[in-house]
């Protein structure tokens, strides 16, 4: 609500390039983009990680790391030329009327200084108060603001006491402590879960709204941003392929990069999968074909797994030095799974799905209850019979990066488990990786590779090739693919779904993110702070929820309010 | 914090024991016997000899000897040197001299050290970080003695600035010039490590966060990267004034420095267990001591490290 109509452009970016010296000569990452911004305006960039969507929005104010320089275009914000200003005129700038919200809670905040020291600085810094009673005031409003509730309390503490939903509600009172005319939000919540997630961007709506802030909302995830922007921007490559109003680009997208997004974006597909639309006309992944596909499929077979009254305790240190006391991170947990099935495990951090997945496994022993797999009581193995029966369990983790060793060529970590278990030959061995290549769509030629030279969605596929190396019944994927940009993501689902398919395979699907389980899941069991909750088919859970958490689970979904037109 | 702090005690009486144990039996397996060597060119007179071991308790069983000695530590005696000397005064007399020269040392580590390492870090791959780099190379590589040499020619000699060996009190500016020797070779340690420790603050998101914020370059640096990058610096310094308060023999040695390390080496040389006991002793505490300090000081300085187990 401006008290006038200004017909001037908050920002106006024209013909930006952003490029990075690096060994191999200069790369750009933003190759001429062009945006404008009203005052008040909410704008979303979306794009794939390495799109250059970050990128641009550090250049506004000069973030840009190492050796990342302006190369051309202009900035212009009220006005005043960005580029032309000197460091000490930009950090005028910056934070006084462009406001800054990081990407990562965990690693955007100082930890060895207090968090109230870490607000009162920004405060100090831009004028905004003085005086030490003063700063200190007007830290616990901003704070307050941001939705601390106990803000005074928690000054003095650091930031490893907070957790991640917290440390984000600092860093957007930080970033809007001087009430700054713009505020660039880069992926401000896709470190946290769904339900975390809407809080904070409603709680970031109601003040931006309040103040007329306008924001430069950076997401990766389609719905997201048109559930919260008004004006949307597709990244890809360093280039704007679409840009106009969020609705209109989701429902009727032009380039073809925008096409596939939209048929790849899981929160996306859930929607028009209850609309019942198959439109296949775009895209090699569409995932609502794929899910639509499976619903047909579920018939009553044998369980492989069974698992009864789980629990699991864990000792933990009390406040102050000696005290002990336990605390249960999985109660009486029961679900079974069908052979050539996908049971989806989904809850918010701290649930216990990755529990109940590691006691599985075997890397945790349950404090009681029976885990059963193919009549076979895991409690009751011998060390050699678990070991026999891992060759038929095997994980897929979540981060692609982690779980490969660098050391180790693609060759030598996919074949890792036949040498363990001394399956085949060395040229049995060698044809058998050949064939999970293919199997998995890689090419052969990767075999002699480093996992540091592969992308994020290539590494994961080396990581379900070493899982099917020794043809296992059951995959147990835990946050598979929760880590891959949205067409990655899409990829490797119709990858799981098609050696499902083939292999008959048994599949232990572990996520936060419920748009995913709608496409990949047969059966979904809810957890909430150790327990089942709600358990069902998955048509059931979305179509009917009956537990008021799943409802919140659902409604949090990013893009599950957007109504799809009837379009034919 | 209080418990850890007793626990940490509590494990140093076992090394205390173990180490003085070691020693003391190092010391009496020495070849040689030191009552014999004392007499010189004059031919040993066994009466007075036979008295001396008495004395000296040398004619008891290892064991013995060294329970009668701990005995006496207990009760604040440290034994007496062969001179007549109670080892006690020794002690008295050399900590002082080797705490100056140590605490002149560690300033200049801390000052030069961390200011050249900060300023190169800052200033990565520019011609002050590439000259600071080799420099710091060409230090570490250098045996102490010849930068001692090198100092004693150019500082005492040449321009007069100091005298080339200390006088008998030792006092505080006599120690600079020595003292900057034994920084040296820390000095360049240090510029490697803050350098290091800097480039890696400096690419963290929270320092992008900070000029994100609307502060200064000053303030994000003094500030946010400083003190991050100083936790493994600190630790390392800590460590080194240990190293540096139980004496340096080579140093000490070439600028005639009454410190503990001089001491020492003559002590060992002339086969004196009381004194070279004692003197170990007092390290091993120093040690102790010290390290307990750095791991305080280490949850001082990083908010994140709790004492649990």
């Amino acid at each position: 609500m401006s008290e006038k109509n200004t017909v001037e452009p908050l920002l106006e970016i024209r013909g930006l390039k952003v490029g990075f010296s690096t060994q191999n000569g200069d790369v750009t990452a933003v190759n001429g983009v062009d945006l404008t911004l009203m005052p008040g305006q909410t704008l979303a960039i979306v794009g794939e990680s390495g799109s250059g969507k970050s990128t641009t929005a550090h250049a506004i104010i000069n973030l840009l790391p190492g050796t990342g320089k302006i190369t051309e275009g202009s900035i212009k914000f009220n006005g005043q030329e960005l580029t032309a200003l000197s460091e000490s005129e930009l950090e005028k700038v910056r934070g006084r009327q462009i406001g800054f919200v990081p990407q990562d809670p965990m690693s955007n905040l100082n930890p060895v200084w207090s968090v109230g020291f870490q607000v009162e600085e920004t405060i100090k810094a831009n004028g905004v108060a003085s005086g030490k009673k003063e700063i200190r005031a007007k830290a616990i409003e901003v704070l307050k603001q941001a939705g601390l509730a106990d803000a005074e309390k928690r000054l003095k503490q650091f930031p490893h006491q907070f957790s991640g939903g917290m440390r984000q509600r600092v860093l957007i009172g930080i970033g809007l402590s001087a009430n700054p005319q713009l505020l660039i939000a880069d992926e401000p919540t896709s470190a946290l879960d769904v339900t975390v997630q809407r809080t904070i961007l409603d709680h970031l709506d109601e003040l931006t709204k309040e103040k007329n802030t306008a924001v430069i909302l950076i997401t990766h995830d389609l719905g997201l941003a048109a559930e919260r922007a008004e004006q949307l921007v597709v990244m890809y490559r360093g280039k704007i392929v679409e840009a106009g109003p969020s609705r209109e680009i989701l429902e009727n997208p032009l380039h073809p990069y925008t096409q596939r997004l939209v048929a790849a974006a899981p929160s996306l597909a859930s929607r028009r999968l209850s609309s019942v639309k198959k439109d296949s006309s775009v895209a090699e992944f569409d995932l609502s074909a794929v899910a639509a596909q499976r619903t047909a499929a579920v018939a009553a077979k044998e369980t492989v797994i069974q698992v009864t009254n789980l629990c699991k305790d864990y000792t933990i240190r009390g406040g102050s030095g000696l005290k002990k006391s336990s605390f249960s991170a999985v109660k009486n947990v029961s679900f079974s799974i069908a052979r050539g099935t996908t049971m989806a495990l989904v809850g918010e951090s701290g649930s216990g799905k990755s529990t109940v997945a590691k006691m599985l496994l075997g890397l945790e022993k349950p404090t009681s209850g029976d885990i059963v797999i193919d009549g076979l009581r895991v409690a009751d193995l011998s060390a050699k019979d678990l070991f026999g029966l891992r060759r038929r369990m095997q994980p897929v983790f979540q981060d692609p990066f982690g779980s490969l060793d660098p050391l180790v060529n693609i060759f030598n970590t996919i074949a890792e488990p036949l040498v363990t278990h001394k399956v085949g030959s060395r040229a049995q061995r060698r044809d058998r990786v050949m064939e999970l290549l293919d199997q998995v769509s890689l090419p052969r030629t990767i075999a002699t590779r480093y996992p540091n030279e592969l992308s994020g969605g290539q590494r994961q596929r080396v990581a379900i090739a070493r899982a099917l190396a020794l043809k296992p019944d059951i995959v147990i994927l835990d946050e598979a693919v929760s880590a891959l940009d949205v067409l990655v993501q899409a990829q490797i689902l119709a990858l799981l779904h098609e050696l499902q398919q083939e292999l008959g395979l048994t599949y232990l699907f572990i996520t936060h993110d419920l748009a995913v389980v709608r496409v990949i899941a047969d059966n979904v069991c809810v957890m909430s702070k150790g327990e089942i909750v709600e358990a069902a088919s998955t048509q059931e859970v979305f179509d009917n929820p009956r537990e008021e958490y799943t409802k919140k689970l659902l409604e949090a979904i990013p893009g599950a309010n957007i109504k799809l037109g009837n379009k034919s | 914090m209080i418990g850890y702090i007793l626990r940490r005690i509590l494990q140093a009486i076992p090394v205390f024991f173990g180490t003085t144990l070691l020693i003391y039996f190092m010391v009496f397996a020495m070849p040689g016997d030191p009552i014999v060597a004392l007499f010189g060119d004059h031919g040993v007179n066994e009466a007075v000899a036979q008295q001396l071991r008495e004395r000296y308790h040398l004619d008891q069983p290892f064991i013995v000897q060294y329970l009668i000695y701990i005995g006496g530590i207990f009760q604040g005696d440290f034994g007496t040197s062969f001179s007549g000397q109670p080892v006690a005064d020794i002690l008295a007399a050399t900590f002082p001299v080797t705490l100056r020269l140590a605490s002149i040392a560690l300033f200049f580590e801390m000052v030069v050290g961390i200011g050249v390492g900060l300023f190169s870090g800052l200033r990565k791959g520019k011609l002050f970080d590439s000259s600071a780099l080799v420099a710091s190379l060409i230090l570490i590589s250098l045996p102490i003695f010849v930068v001692a040499f090198v100092m004693q020619l150019v500082f005492a000699l040449n321009l007069g600035w100091a005298r080339p060996t200390v006088s008998a009190a030792a006092d505080w500016s006599e120690l600079i010039l020595p003292a900057a020797v034994l920084a040296t070779v820390s000095i360049a340690y240090i510029i490697r490590l803050t350098r290091n420790s800097v480039i890696e603050t400096e690419g963290m998101d929270f320092v992008r966060t900070a000029f994100g914020k609307g502060l200064s370059r000053r303030r994000v640096v003094g500030v946010h990267i400083l003190r991050n990058s100083l936790i493994p610096v600190v630790t390392f310094l800590a460590v080194d004034f240990g190293v540096l308060l139980v004496g340096a023999t080579v140093t000490e040695g070439i600028f005639n420095v009454p410190g503990v390390g001089r001491t020492l080496y003559q002590a060992i040389i002339r086969g004196e267990g009381p004194t070279v006991v004692s003197f170990v002793t007092v390290m091993v505490l120093i040690y102790l001591v010290v390290n307990l300090l750095t791991d305080l000081l280490y949850a001082a300085l990083d908010p994140r490290i709790r004492y649990g187990k």
